[in-house]
């Protein structure tokens, strides 16, 4: 029997999205609708005297104006956000402080950074809502501002909130070994400072909310461009105080997330509150220019490295103590701070290992986690320093990575720290000696060092470079699904999950469509939107596949069991003399007699007609929550070689190479596609990408012409190639694939680019790697040589 | 004046409208003619997402004013397809080939895209299509699928 | 990021539209192809009265040949310009710089007078026009004048055009037989603002010895830069790599570009000789290849 699972079957997605019929929020029209527009702050820090919105509330076409005091007593502030806080066994462990710093929905007695909504207008139409935001006065008394996180830890900082005492949010420490013994055994110890730069996600559609509420039966509809609708609804009901049941909150086709779809916004608090309160349905789309000032950003981490290593490149022992710069709020607890901790080994065996991880605070946009969310800083952290000891000690990069390799006789190996979901963090399975070789061999490592020889004498620079990476995919706490099969025989699949460009309709349909020996159009899967399960999760962390797929495999076995119960009963006999392909259930030694899915669903209803057993529920339908043991490790190798114009500084990838392992794949072509998709925001990581704040918090990059998005031209096509060591963790075997594409980048590119400058020995420690900044680099190594010559 | 009456073909369908003279095409086909399949991604005319075809030319919508459009004519990725769903060669293509993963920017890329194939005929280089459509940004597929679909439309489409 | 309101004024004719701008010039701002204008208003960095859109205005529109020089109307859009059989043959550096024009899309609305206009040092228009030596030909209700780029371009986004005066048409000098041209550019992306640029002709007589060097260089100082020394250096010279190398950064202390965050001063500044040697070699290998010969 045909299996789907592991085929490329198209997508579901495609024919209303090629058509221009999707339905992006922005594309809901609502009779009545009023549309906002928000006043955001001009300055990084800085105190509100008076707000006059006399003018704009007269002005033609405008319903209401709301301030902060508006809101007050009927909308509380952001906390911490439950879902991120961690599990006992962790903290106990890892002894954490975390300090609450509430952040209100609306500016309150002063703004913490540029972009901070102040003031909401609604209007007629957009237009008019921003003729209006002109209007409103605003007599601000500025503050002094903080923007490196190393100005904002010193005793005289300016504080950000006061009740904090100081701009330090979190402080946690993780211990493995003993470091002190293993730096009294090195033969080498090297020190340096390695940065990554803040960037934004920045999908193509903005964030927009429309809210719509009906007195007659207190329900509110939501629809957000959102990554976790369940997560909005949640918060919505806490902090509006409104019954969750009364909620509807729907992620209709959002147009890409990355992550910074993931946290819940004061606006999908205030529009709804606000729809309620005007009872007239209102529309908020954000623009692009409040996008990349108030859409949250992300990364903005610098490491102060100390690495141990023998004669030999076998790695001793390894300490760092690492700032997150999270900007003017932190409501994620630990979870990239973490998430860098734990995977900055990689797949190396480094039994001594000693990290500080401190979150601050400054006068920027709150950080949320973005594709990769700590994974690429400490990738780029760890895989700078393979090179760096290759330096060190003229060894080839390969050769100092194959050394301190988890060996595939390691495996189940024991990382010594827990995941930050509480589990003993373990990584299952895989061979990373054979995938680095795979990779080397894509690239034709050894025919490029001899052409690598014969282009330098023609005064052309070509490297290589290569970067590794695992990292913990398909995080619980669980997901649910929800099958069940309709009067005319079609399977309905509900999920918690929440796509935005994942192909859930597709990828879900094939695992429910080999559970029951179907072609996946004859399932339709439904996904970002409360109403189809009571709880779900949503989509991020490269869990989708992992969670949803399981918990819809779980489901759809569940109905399976049942179904087959029923046609027992149907053609009575048991249930080990049936057997279902095909949409239908057979009689095994007698296939001409069968009964098919329609027949069963219309002989589960209840009444006098029901054949389902007695002592189970009547109904075609299951409902199943997967709950995940712990994460699984994905894993891989992103090879990179470019060319280097000495002259000029910029940086040609000339081939780009990932081999990866993702467990079971479900649709080759989806996975590939987010392969590729990850690389290229990866290489914008890399090359181009950087959110640059002045001296006094103005953001300088706050449009797509200074903060800059890689095009056809500079995303080479990726060659993969594919290792599939199947999960343990769940039943299909996943692993997830969604973020592996964007942690290697830059380290890759880096280290192609050290390489290809190798006579020169120019060290790249922070990103992007801009022409101007690598061809001062050049020049100062040019300089420095001449000097010893 | 700051109404104008317009006269725009849309999709072959001649349309007279009193609007804003302030009102960019983008918003106009979007609010006024309910045509939400050209997608507003940037306003500034970087992005790439509302484009589609005036007079048979790729332009940004979102940098032009409706009123400048009158008497013109212009197409929008609801010109594609025929009225039974059918696709056009190049969404055919796009299709097959998972050119697209969230589908934000696609309309913007198949007008660039149908503009291109009827100024290029002959197939066209890998490095002819990326300059083709480097005025459209994608962020999720990492363009080389919908370079694979460019050419594979050529192909369709005889 | 909407646009204010502003009241629309669309003229059918060149008179018409000298009209409205002796009315309203100074409440108003001339819309061309748009493509800078609506930026600034959909982010409300410019709030005019009124907008003059010369869209319609045929008079300003299309290429003829002249002895010398093609003219060029201002309503002329960067993609009739790429696409011109003529101005490939008689002026080939316009077809290969305009490539460098943002994107389709930009090309196709964007014209070539709008660029003029704005007045943005890096962009590739006013380069090639001062390398060319080309006139602006500016026209209010009362008088027409011709004004070399010099007198033209007065600083970053700053001209000599007063608020009842439009660009009525370009002048670009045609490209002498013997000569070779090019147009180098370097943008952080494809299709981005340049961080420098290079325009040169060079004309060699039959024993390879440069008798004319006409050269500017984009983004480099507030107004497109022509290094006069530069080129009375390489005029008499035969050409080989160390005079090449030595006339790039001849005059390279006199530039100050602005730095911004894709390029600093002093790196804007270097970048500049890079782009002038290989503008210098590629034109002089095209004088000798004759690709206009």
């Amino acid at each position: 029997m045909k299996q789907f699972v592991g085929q490329n079957v198209k997508r579901k997605e495609d024919h209303r999205l090629l058509t221009g019929s999707g339905k992006f929020v922005a594309d809901i029209r609502i009779e009545n609708m009023v549309e906002a527009a928000i006043l955001r702050s001009p300055y990084a820090h800085a105190r509100i005297k008076n707000i006059d919105v006399s003018q704009a509330k007269n002005h033609e076409g405008v319903l209401d104006v709301i301030i902060s005091d508006d809101l007050e007593g009927n909308v509380k502030p952001f906390t911490e956000f439950v879902e991120f806080t961690l599990p006992p066994q962790l903290e106990a462990d890892i002894k954490p402080i975390i300090k609450q710093n509430p952040e209100p929905m609306l500016a309150q007695h002063k703004v913490t950074f540029v972009g901070q909504a102040v003031a909401i207008v609604l209007a007629e139409d957009r237009y008019i809502a921003e003729d209006a935001l002109g209007l409103i006065k605003v007599s601000y008394e500025p503050l002094p501002v903080v923007t490196d996180p190393y100005e904002t830890i010193k005793d005289d900082a300016p504080v950000i909130h006061p009740h904090l005492g100081n701009n330090i949010q979190s402080h946690f420490e993780v211990k493995v070994g003993n470091i002190d013994h293993a730096f009294s055994q090195a033969n080498h110890i090297l020190k340096t400072r390695i940065k990554t730069p803040r960037v934004s996600g920045n999908p193509l559609e903005t964030r927009g909310v429309i809210a719509e509420y009906q007195e007659r039966n207190q329900q509110l509809d939501v629809w957000s461009s959102t990554q976790v609708p369940f997560m909005v609804r949640s918060y919505l009901s806490k902090l509006v105080g409104l019954v969750e049941g009364n909620i509807r909150v729907v992620a209709p086709d959002v147009g890409g997330g990355f992550g910074p779809k993931c946290a819940v916004y004061p606006e999908e608090i205030i529009i709804p509150y606000l729809a309620m309160k005007y009872k007239r349905p209102v529309k908020w789309i954000e623009d692009r220019l409040e996008h990349m000032q108030s859409t949250r950003h992300s990364r903005d981490q610098v490491h102060d490295v100390e690495v141990a290593f023998r004669n030999d490149g076998t790695i001793l022992g390894l300490k760092d103590q690492f700032l997150l710069d999270n900007g003017a709020h932190n409501s994620f607890a630990l979870c990239c701070a973490y998430n860098s901790a734990a995977h900055l080994r990689g797949m190396y065996h480094i039994p001594n290992y000693d990290i500080t991880g401190r979150i601050v605070l400054t006068n920027k946009t709150p950080n949320v986690p973005y594709r990769g969310a700590g994974r690429p800083e400490a990738v780029y952290v760890m895989d700078r320093i393979i090179y760096m000891i290759a330096d060190k000690l003229n060894l080839d990069p390969v050769e100092v990575s194959m050394r301190n390799f988890v060996r595939p006789e390691q495996m189940p190996y024991e990382t010594g720290i827990f995941y930050r979901d509480g589990a003993n963090m373990v990584l299952e399975n895989g061979d990373y000696v054979k995938s680095l070789q795979q990779a080397m061999k894509i690239a034709g490592y050894e025919e490029f060092r001899q052409q690598q020889e014969e282009t330098r004498k023609n005064n052309k620079n070509i490297g290589i470079g290569f970067s590794s990476y695992i990292e913990g995919t398909g995080i619980g706490p669980f997901e649910g699904a929800a099958v069940k099969v309709d009067s005319t025989g079609h399977i309905l699949v509900g999920v918690g999950s929440s796509p935005h460009g994942q192909s859930h309709e597709t990828t879900l349909s094939q695992i429910c469509a080999d559970v029951f020996g179907v072609n996946p159009e004859q399932v339709s899967v439904r996904a970002g939107d409360t109403s189809l399960l009571p709880y779900g999760v949503g989509t991020f962390a490269s869990r989708g596949a992992v969670t949803a797929g399981s918990a819809v495999h779980g489901a759809s076995k569940q109905l399976r069991e049942k179904f087959l119960l029923i046609a027992g009963e149907m053609l009575g006999v048991t249930i080990d003399e049936l057997e279902m392909h095909s949409g239908k259930v057979y009689l095994k030694h007698s296939p001409s007699q069968f009964v098919t899915l329609q027949e069963i669903a219309q002989a589960a209803k209840p009444g006098p007609r029901c054949k389902v057993p007695k002592g189970i529920e009547p109904g075609a339908s299951a409902t199943y929550y997967f709950v995940p043991p712990t994460v699984t490790f994905s894993s891989g190798f992103h090879v990179a070689v470019v060319e280097v114009d000495k002259e000029t500084g910029f940086v040609d990838i000339l081939r780009y190479i990932v081999v990866h392992d993702c467990g079971r794949v479900i649709n080759p072509k989806i996975v590939d596609g987010q392969i590729q998709g990850g690389v290229a925001q990866g290489i914008g990581g890399a090359l181009y990408e950087e959110i640059i704040y002045d001296k006094n918090g103005q953001l300088v990059t706050g449009t797509y012409m200074d903060y800059l998005i890689p095009t056809a031209m500079e995303v080479p096509e990726v060659e993969m190639g594919h290792q599939e060591f199947l999960s343990p963790h769940n039943p299909i075997g996943i692993k997830g694939v969604g973020e592996g594409g964007a942690i290697s980048p830059p380290a890759a590119i880096a280290n192609a680019v050290c390489d290809a400058m190798r006579p020169l020995k120019i060290e790249i420690n922070s990103l992007p790697i801009s022409p101007n900044k690598l061809r001062s680099l050049i020049e100062e190594a040019e300089n420095a040589e001449s000097v010893l010559k | 004046m700051s109404y104008s009456n317009v006269k725009i073909k849309v999709n072959g369908k001649v349309i007279e409208k009193e609007i804003e003279s302030r009102w960019l095409l983008s918003d106009f086909l979007r609010d006024k003619l309910g045509l939400t399949g050209t997608h507003v991604g940037c306003e500034h005319g970087v992005c790439g997402a509302c484009t589609v075809l005036l007079n048979g030319e790729p332009v940004r919508s979102c940098l032009m004013l409706a009123v400048q459009a009158d008497g013109l004519e212009v197409e929008t990725v609801e010109s594609l397809a025929e009225e039974d769903g059918t696709f056009h060669p190049i969404q055919q293509a796009f299709a097959n080939n998972h050119a697209l993963q969230c589908g934000f920017c696609t309309p913007g890329f198949l007008m660039s895209v149908k503009n291109f194939m009827e100024t290029h005929p002959d197939l066209p280089t890998d490095d002819e299509i990326r300059e083709a459509i480097s005025g459209n940004l994608c962020r999720c597929t990492g363009y080389s699928n919908i370079i694979k679909a460019v050419k594979e439309a050529y192909v369709l489409k005889c | 990021m909407k646009p204010p309101k502003f009241s629309y004024l669309r003229p059918n004719n060149l008179r018409e539209a000298l009209d409205m701008l002796a009315e309203y010039g100074e409440d108003a701002k001339i819309m061309s192809g748009g493509q800078s204008l609506i930026p600034l208003l959909n982010m409300r960095l410019s709030t005019p009265g009124y907008i003059i859109d010369i869209g319609r205005v045929a008079e300003l529109k299309g290429i003829r040949e002249e002895e010398d020089a093609l003219v060029i109307g201002g309503m002329t859009r960067h993609v009739d310009v790429e696409k011109s059989a003529l101005v490939q043959e008689k002026c080939p550096l316009l077809t290969e710089g305009i490539r460098w024009v943002g994107h389709n899309q930009i090309r196709s609305r964007g014209t070539i007078g709008g660029s003029i206009a704005h007045a943005d040092p890096s962009a590739e228009l006013p380069c090639m026009l001062t390398a060319l030596r080309g006139e602006i030909v500016v026209v209010s209700s009362e008088e027409e004048m011709t004004l070399s780029p010099e007198e033209f371009f007065l600083s970053y986004l700053l001209t000599t055009l007063e608020p009842n005066q439009l660009i009525k048409e370009i002048r670009f000098p045609k490209i002498k037989q013997g000569s070779g041209f090019a147009f180098e550019e370097v943008a952080r992306r494809h299709g981005d603002f340049a961080l420098v640029e290079v325009a040169s002709v060079i004309e060699l007589n039959h024993n390879g010895t440069i008798v004319d060097a006409k050269i500017a260089l984009g983004g480099a100082n507030s107004v497109p830069f022509i290094p006069e020394a530069t080129e009375e250096f390489l005029i008499g010279k035969k050409p080989n790599d160390s005079i090449l190398k030595e006339a790039a950064v001849l005059q390279l202390d006199e530039l100050d570009p602005e730095g911004d965050i894709h390029g600093s001063k002093e790196y804007r500044r270097y970048l500049t000789g890079v782009l002038l040697e290989r503008a210098l070699n590629k034109a002089i290998e095209r004088a000798w290849g004759g690709v206009i010969v």
